[in-house]
């Protein structure tokens, strides 16, 4: 049976009905990861041993079980911030080397423990998330499937690379300023950052918080549907976490888009845009408006002061979120005791963290110190209800706003690693939403010249996920591109 | 002053359900992924410990805002597991839980209000231990029991001009916090207060980690001493943090007082709204705080206002007080006042002898009122009450105890008589003045009493005595 070009809704409906076991379906991932991740790296740890009892134990109790998980028997690949019990969550991070949680994060506990899915291992990431193309990852890179010179994205691209080169079936990431959407773009898969508040951040390491939102990554839009059924609502842990009603997704997306309206972003479309993936989108911008759909043109009129606004805010927060690593009750601390204790947490610090994360830590506490915190911070979050107000314009005449998710295809590992401002230059698009706290979807929409994929953004407005998930479903669907699979994950590998 | 005070009746941290009663356990058993800062961990906040910040709020007299916030303070230090402090700030557009408010002191026969500048609600940090002095402990312990712990911090203004306002400061806010009902601080390391000291004119000094009422008019006269002694060498008073150790205060590394703590907003939390109406309920719910009981006290009972003040002192006195005088219809002001004069003397005299509360006792409120009555009844003395006191704090009414003296009372008049002769020939002054003076006729009854170990009948010895006088 070839399951590998399988969608994770298909290989679960073989699991249900017995045509498979669940024991084979692992040992086949295990069997993937062995053989390809020499390539890819897409994992930094794996779980093999629990996954492999796991699945025995589900393929003994099938029979007797009278509710089956909706997940049942999935290889799941986790992003290393997600924490999982008694398993290395490391934030691909040397300061926290050896820190095992004792707690499930919410998420971990309903998709694994409720739903029945496998956790077969933790993917790489930049460190702490902090990157656009997963090379500060204190593991080394991860190398993209459809070309293994350059970058899967980042921060989520062990995921992406682990779904589109078939190593897991199912994959959890983060996204602060793209983190989900990017990598699924460079990877040519389907990413969906939720609204903020959407899915509880309970158990996500964070990297700023006001920002970050866990969601899935998959192979089509159904799966992405699936899992964002299972993961969403209220979680008295979270208190951010909202408690709106949760659609059924997978039914959802199923509905017609005729006479839908679709917002377009002129910014969207300036000259720091790829032509090749203008050309791309406004392709399947035709195929959506085949489809009955309408097409506006809207505006972000601040969305040139994006970038700055957003890394002003995501570096503060860490600033913070980042100060409880001292190596003083987890981790790593440095070998060199001398001195104080402070000086020992100053010597841990600057040892453990990688290079971008000391860059963002530093610009984090000069943007919130004495003196500078209104003319940057303050500024910022006035600047940010800016966006936000310009996405609720543009909304009173569209239903979804869409354009490209990356101004550009996966670059060369190493060429803008050096280039942080061009490094962050190319969160344009993706940072605005997170700003804003909306959701939106990347799901593959062509490939350029060079055979790597392009991706196309849908925005919807606060809690709206059904809307985009539609939208991008039956543009998914006319495309019909989305079992397309690069050449070097082909065959047994 | 910074006050900072543990809400000890929370059964649960602030941001987590862990027990927050830590005090006598092992060390690091009350604690979960929460409250010690693990990686992914959010607080959630604990609504009581709003309910109990409001109480004292308003107890305080303080404008309580509307919404609330919570804002990271930043600082580095080994009791502190996040490396920011979840707290509230007043600037960088946050807001206090509430502004303002004041505390009314008297200091000899001064009233004085003390003004507050806010009050914030904030968690606790871990507990360091050492051994022995901070300066020469070869080492430093965490215990996280206290991490999370709730605490409201409350700031005056600059406006206490000496030690002993100080205490009396420390002395009224303690008592409108028993009244609250938000915390017992007699439990050890409950408040703990730091104080801005500054002679005027000069820079200020910040003496952290007094942890008594009782420390902290020392520290503050032992740092005035120490400025005054500097200025007076010459030298410039330097400003910086200093420790107290329980003798002197000593001057903490300059590295560890960089005071830019990069306050921003805690967005973990959403902003809680508190409405007039929950600010109504639960001033509703709130007891009578000491200053409104002392005006009430002086009109309902016609007490002096230093009666009533000295009634307050001790929540537990006064409602014993009022349980007491309402619990008989005939009570008037004279009696008022006499139920008063026993329970400030006599019950608060025995209870400070014998380092006691007077709920831990068995006295009943209407105890006193049996004595009262039975005094006037003339069925006892003033001074044979006196005697009864200890009988009655253990459990013994009136009756009950004159019951048992009953068994053993002498009212045969034959051997009587012999005693109030002899009483009478032992007392010829008396017998003097007994023309001019009603009151010598009680004195003679009392040698009587006296030389009959209290066991004399007093109607049969009255008696008696009447008739041999005339
Ligand atoms: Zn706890």
């Amino acid at each position: 049976m070839e399951l590998n070009n399988l969608m994770a809704y298909e290989l679960l409906e073989k699991i249900k009905n017995r045509e498979i076991t669940i024991q084979v379906v692992i040992r086949n991932a295990f069997d993937r990861i062995e053989k390809s991740d020499k390539l890819f790296h897409s994992f930094v740890n794996l779980s093999k041993e629990k996954a492999l009892k796991k699945a025995k134990d589900f393929d003994s109790n099938i029979q007797k079980s009278r509710k089956i998980g909706r997940l049942l028997g999935l290889p799941f690949a986790n992003k290393d911030l997600i924490c999982v019990k008694d398993f290395p969550t490391t934030c691909c991070s040397n300061i926290l080397q050896g820190y095992q949680p004792p707690y499930n994060a919410s998420v971990i506990e309903k998709i694994v423990e409720q739903e029945g899915a496998i956790h077969i291992g933790n993917t790489n990431m930049d460190e702490f998330a902090m990157g656009s193309s997963t090379e500060t990852s204190c593991y080394g890179p991860t190398y993209n499937p459809w070309d293994l010179d350059r970058v899967p994205g980042g921060s989520s691209g062990g995921a992406a690379a682990s779904i589109i080169s078939n190593q897991a079936k199912i994959a959890l990431g983060s996204d602060t300023g793209g983190s989900i959407r990017c990598p699924a773009s460079f990877c040519g898969v389907v990413g969906l950052k939720p609204t903020y508040g959407r899915v509880s951040r309970y158990g996500l390491i964070a990297f700023a918080n006001s920002l970050d939102q866990i969601g899935p990554i998959t192979k089509c839009v159904y799966d992405s549907a699936l899992m964002l059924e299972i993961i969403s609502g209220k979680d008295p842990q979270d208190s951010t976490s909202v408690d709106i009603k949760v659609d059924k997704y997978t039914e959802e997306i199923k509905k017609s888009v005729e006479k839908k309206t679709v917002g377009i972003p002129k910014e969207f479309f300036s000259d720091g845009i790829e032509p090749q993936v203008k050309n791309s989108v406004k392709n399947a911008i035709k195929k959506l408006e085949s489809l009955g759909v309408s097409s506006i043109e809207v505006t972000i009129p601040h969305l040139e002061y994006t970038i700055a606004t957003y890394y002003i805010l995501c570096m503060s927060e860490a600033s913070s979120n980042l100060a409880r690593y001292d190596g003083q009750r987890y981790g790593k601390m440095s070998q060199n005791l001398e001195g104080d204790v402070f000086d020992v947490f100053n010597r841990t610090r600057g040892e453990k963290f990688g290079a971008e994360v000391r860059r963002r830590i530093f610009l984090g506490t000069y943007a919130l110190s004495a003196g500078y915190y209104d003319q940057y911070y303050i500024k910022a979050l006035k600047v940010r209800t800016l966006i936000k107000n310009d996405f609720q314009e543009a909304y009173k005449n569209c239903d979804v706003i869409i354009g490209p998710t990356m101004p550009c295809t996966a670059f060369k590992i190493g060429e803008l690693i050096n280039d942080p401002i061009q490094m962050y230059t190319i969160d344009i698009l993706t940072c605005p939403v997170n700003l804003a706290g909306l959701p939106a979807l990347s799901i593959p929409c062509g490939f350029d010249n060079d055979e790597l994929p392009i991706g196309f953004q849908i925005i919807g407005n606060y809690f709206d996920e059904s809307e985009i998930l539609n939208v991008g479903y039956q543009l998914e669907q006319e495309l019909n591109i989305f079992r397309k699979i690069p050449s070097l994950t082909k065959g047994g590998m | 002053m910074e006050v900072h005070i543990q809400l000890t009746k929370l059964r649960t941290k602030l941001f987590c359900s862990c027990n927050s009663d830590y005090r006598d356990a092992e060390p690091n058993t009350h604690l979960c992924p929460i409250c010690i800062g693990l990686p992914g961990t959010l607080p959630v906040i604990n609504n009581k410990a709003i309910e109990f910040a409001t109480k004292i709020a308003l107890g305080l007299n303080c404008q309580i805002n509307e919404v609330m916030y919570f804002f990271r303070k930043n600082y580095f230090y080994p009791d502190l597991p996040k490396g920011f402090q979840i707290s509230q700030y007043n600037k960088a557009g946050g807001k206090a839980f509430a502004d303002g408010g004041k505390v009314t002191i008297r200091l000899n026969s001064n009233k004085k209000d003390i003004l507050l500048d806010r009050i914030h609600l904030e968690e606790d940090p871990a507990r360091l231990v050492h051994k022995g002095s901070i300066r020469t402990s070869p080492y430093t312990l965490v215990d996280y029991n206290r991490s999370g712990i709730a605490l409201i911090e409350i700031v005056t203004e600059p406006v206490l001009s000496s030690p002993a306002e100080a205490r009396e400061f420390l002395n009224q806010l303690k008592l409108i916090v028993q009244y609250t009902g938000i915390s017992d601080l007699s439990l050890e390391g409950s408040l703990r207060v730091d104080a801005n000291i500054s002679i005027k004119g000069h820079p200020r000094a910040e003496v952290k980690n007094i942890n008594s009422f009782k420390e902290v008019e020392s520290a503050l006269i032992y740092e005035i001493m120490r400025q005054k002694n500097e200025i007076k060498k010459g030298k410039e008073i330097i400003q910086e943090t200093r420790h107290w150790d329980g003798r002197v205060t000593i001057p903490l590394r300059t590295k560890e007082f960089e005071k830019d703590y990069r306050y921003f907003p805690e967005q973990d939390l959403v902003p809680i709204i508190i409405t007039k109406k929950n600010i109504d309920e639960i001033r509703e719910s709130l007891p009578e705080m000491p200053y409104e009981r002392v005006s009430r006290l002086q009109h309902q009972y016609m007490l002096s206002e230093f009666d009533a003040e000295n009634l307050i002192l001790d929540k537990d006195i006064a409602d014993f007080y009022e349980n007491g005088v309402n619990s008989d219809p005939t009570f008037g002001p004279n009696e008022f006042k006499l139920y008063c004069n026993w329970l400030m003397n006599d019950i608060v005299g025995w209870l400070n002898e014998n380092n006691s509360k007077i709920i831990d006792t068995k006295l009943k409120p209407h105890y006193i009122v049996d004595l009262i009555l039975n005094i006037k009844k003339g069925t006892i003395t003033t001074k044979m009450a006196k005697t009864m006191i200890n009988d009655m704090m253990k459990g013994k009414t009136i009756s009950k105890i004159l019951e048992d003296k009953d068994k053993k009372r002498i009212s045969n008049e034959f051997i009587l008589e012999k005693y109030c002769k002899e009483a009478i020939e032992e007392n010829p002054n008396i017998i003097k003045d007994f023309e001019k003076n009603p009151k010598a006729f009680e004195a003679l009854i009392g040698r009587v009493m006296a030389k009959t170990k209290g066991q004399a009948d007093p109607k049969i010895t009255r008696k008696i005595l009447r008739n041999l006088l005339h």
